[in-house]
């Protein structure tokens, strides 16, 4: 099967940032592309949720999130024990690992789109659910329970973050419009979505060229550990997911969920709640080792795991 | 002729500490600040701006003498450990002394 052209977008702005070329996308731009992700994706979860009844759906949310508060805890003692990060990092690193990417679900989804295979309506919803606990967990685990900052104000910063508005504003909207309501908007959010995620993945890749010097600078236990990491975290997710009975698409797409790390989310709560953990540590690996580990190889791998459960459980 | 001589404050530093910042300022008797995105180089890399986590502000505050030595000590003790953040200040004239 031929590679898919949103993947070969990455791969230019990959190869014109590791060239030094003068392309870059405007800020601003970034910003509305992203926009758009997060809305279309929020929009189309939404829609199918208002048809399904949703006293179904509360059980697996919070399986879902539990899921979030312990892959966290799951990560810090392996780096603390075998990479022996020291204590800050190592909570970031949990927190961005824990933590979900909204762009490789959204290669998930199209990924699963070519090959015509369905996903679970609830996906976007577990998407929120996945999203905060593992910062929440990893400010924990970096400050312990002493209150140094207010936590009033890291909650907002973190529960109000514009992914977070925007993905749960998508899903109360289209829930509420239905997919009447929702028609008159598909053809700029549902109809130009690969168009979209082209572009958004074009400056991925020269953001993700752009950590290719912290990754000579810090090279190899990054490398190790963005390569390793996305593997047994996807299979709990795969394994989640068909314990909870999803289909094929949706165990698929919650493997690629707790695969994926987050660098929009938590870098920014990490940042402010945890000031002496190095921000290029975890953002080279999430972004410049985890993000295209997991469009190139890692879906693929995961939507097999997912077909071998459903095979082998039937 | 009342006294029109005051310090402008520069600070460059992280867009994730803007708002915080900002406040910080005003807590600390700034009446006012202008905010630029910025970008450039230094000791922590290049900072280019191209998505939120590498872009950078330059926030200026025009102030009192001591005003301007609050602010150094406390962003000194608060901020210089862990972000990257310059921080200068020169000497200004002002038209409404009055204003600042």
């Amino acid at each position: 099967m031929s590679v898919d052209p949103v993947i070969l977008f990455f791969v230019l702005g990959l190869v014109a940032g590791l060239a030094k070329s003068d392309l870059r996308i405007p800020p601003a731009v970034y910003d509305l592309l992203s926009t758009l992700l997060l809305i279309t994706i929020g929009l189309k979860g939404g829609v199918e949720l208002a048809k399904s009844p949703l006293a179904g759906v509360l059980p697996q949310a919070a399986g879902v999130l539990a899921i979030g508060f312990i892959l966290p805890l799951l990560i810090f003692p392996v780096l603390r024990a075998f990479a022996r990060f020291p204590r800050a990092d190592a909570a970031s690193l949990a927190a961005h690992y824990g933590s979900v990417s909204v762009a490789t679900f959204a290669v998930g989804v199209t990924f699963l789109a070519e090959r015509n295979v369905a996903y679970d309506s609830q996906l976007p919803l577990f998407l929120v659910l996945l999203e905060v606990p593992a910062i929440i967990v990893g400010i924990l685990l970096a400050r312990g329970l002493r209150s140094g900052q207010s936590w009033g104000k890291l909650l907002h910063e973190i529960l109000l973050g514009k992914s977070i508005v925007l993905l749960v504003g998508g899903l109360a909207i289209g829930w509420a419009a239905g997919p009447a309501g929702v028609q008159p908007l598909e053809p700029l959010f549902f109809d130009l979505f690969k168009g979209v995620l082209a572009l958004f993945l074009l400056e991925m890749g020269l953001i993700a060229a752009s950590q290719a010097q912290a990754l000579r600078t810090k090279g190899l236990p990054l490398i190790v550990f963005g390569v390793l990491a996305p593997l047994p975290l996807a299979a709990i997710g795969a394994c989640t997911g068909w314990l909870m009975g999803l289909s094929v698409g949706g165990t698929t797409l919650l493997a690629v969920l707790t695969g994926s790390a987050s660098y929009i989310a938590a870098p920014a709560a990490i940042r402010i709640a945890v000031p002496e953990a190095n921000p290029s540590l975890s953002l080279t690996a999430s972004l410049g080792v985890t993000f295209p580990f997991n469009i190139f190889v890692g879906i693929p791998i995961y939507y097999s795991i997912a077909t071998a459960l459903h095979q082998w459980g039937g | 002729m009342p006294d029109d001589s005051r310090k402008l404050i520069t600070i460059v530093t992280e867009a994730i500490l803007e708002v915080e910042l900002c406040e910080h300022l005003e807590k600390l008797g700034a009446t006012g600040y202008t905010v630029t995105n910025a970008r450039g180089s230094g000791h922590r890399g290049i900072r280019d701006a191209g998505w939120s986590s590498s872009s950078n502000v330059r926030i200026e505050v025009v102030c009192k003498e001591e005003v301007a030595q609050r602010i150094a000590t406390s962003l000194r003790d608060n901020y210089y450990n862990d972000y990257a953040m310059i921080f200068f200040e020169s000497d200004v004239r002002v038209l409404r002394p009055e204003k600042f």
